[in-house]
């Protein structure tokens, strides 16, 4: 599988999509407010796709975001219902959510996307010092 | 009737609009188009100010929240009229007050008076509801709306009335018979 590895940057989340090591890694973190969300999110659909027709025993997909505007949240739901098709395909599929402990919206908002898809969704909160 | 441009009057009226904007605590004006790289600069200028005021954390994440929800809409949505060659994105007023209770987020935009309607229901509609509702309506349109073309998810209003806690306050007047100017004033307040 080809390996995604984006920076972060003030409006754009880092990526790691990279299935090839021992420790296989997906995750998105940071900030999410590119000037072009369809363009940002994009490749990482497309990448799933790819990854769906051979996917690993586990799939484990790390969300970490620190902020997203409403325009990000509507990609956000799309990586996510990429994941449940994969679920509903019979594969083995987690998302985990991570949310500093402080920040209550950041909680909420997982919540909310665990309503929508239906997925195993795991909720983990992080301290920031 | 355009007053004739003067130079005398341009200096009283730089003044006039400083003393406003000192008695209105306004830190934040602008107008003009409102371009992603506006957006930046505003929020990172307002986040700077925000933490040399040790404003609590959960207050910096709304007020972050509602500015670009704000800004985004205007890009997106408002009509730009003064220049609709050269550029794609919407031009509008911004402005952003604070005393000691709250901020306030003010945005004024024209936009066509065939899309008032439509506005004012679903300001009302989100107006009309509580906490939960608010919570089922950004579901729903989570999953039942479309991105635009423009990257709008329709979601916007209902964060910001989310975020805030606070009613959306809002008016339109009537510019000419094809316009009318739409202005939006959200409070976010400082107390945790």
């Amino acid at each position: 599988m080809q390996v995604i590895k984006i920076q972060g940057t003030d409006d754009t989340p880092a990526v790691t999509l990279d299935v090839n090591k021992s420790n296989p890694h997906l995750e998105i973190s940071g900030r999410s407010l590119p000037e072009d969300v369809v363009a940002f999110y994009d490749p990482i659909l497309e990448w799933l796709d790819d990854y769906a027709e051979e996917p690993l025993k586990k799939t484990i997909f790390n969300f970490k975001l620190e902020y997203f505007n409403t325009a990000s949240s509507k990609l956000i739901l799309d990586i996510l219902l990429k994941l449940e098709d994969m679920y509903d395909d019979g594969k083995d599929v987690l998302a985990r959510w991570h949310f500093p402990d402080d920040d209550e919206d950041m909680e909420e908002a997982g919540e909310e996307y665990a309503d929508i898809v239906e997925i195993p969704f795991e909720q983990v909160s992080y301290s920031i010092d | 009737m355009i007053e004739k441009f003067d130079k005398q009057n341009s200096l009283d009226f730089v003044y006039d609009f400083y003393v406003k904007m000192k008695r209105n605590k306004i830190n934040l004006a602008y107008e003009g188009e409102i371009t992603h790289q506006i957006t930046k600069a505003f929020t990172s200028l307002t986040e700077n100010n925000m933490s040399l005021e040790n404003d609590p954390n959960s207050v910096q994440k709304k007020v972050f929240h509602v500015m670009v929800e704000c800004l985004q809409n205007i890009s997106k949505h408002a009509e730009n009229r003064h220049n609709i060659v050269s550029s794609k994105d919407g031009r509008g007023i911004f402005l952003v007050s604070k005393d000691d209770n709250e901020y306030n987020i003010t945005t004024g935009n024209i936009i066509k008076r065939e899309k008032v309607q439509s506005l004012k229901k679903m300001l009302e509609n989100i107006n009309n509801l509580d906490k939960n509702g608010l919570k089922q309506l950004y579901k729903q349109q989570m999953r039942e709306g479309r991105l635009t073309p423009k990257g709008g998810a329709g979601l916007g209003f209902i964060d910001i009335a989310r975020k805030t806690g606070e009613k959306l306050i809002y008016s339109f007047l009537e510019i000419d018979e094809k316009n009318s100017f739409f202005v939006l004033t959200s409070t976010i307040s400082r107390q945790k």
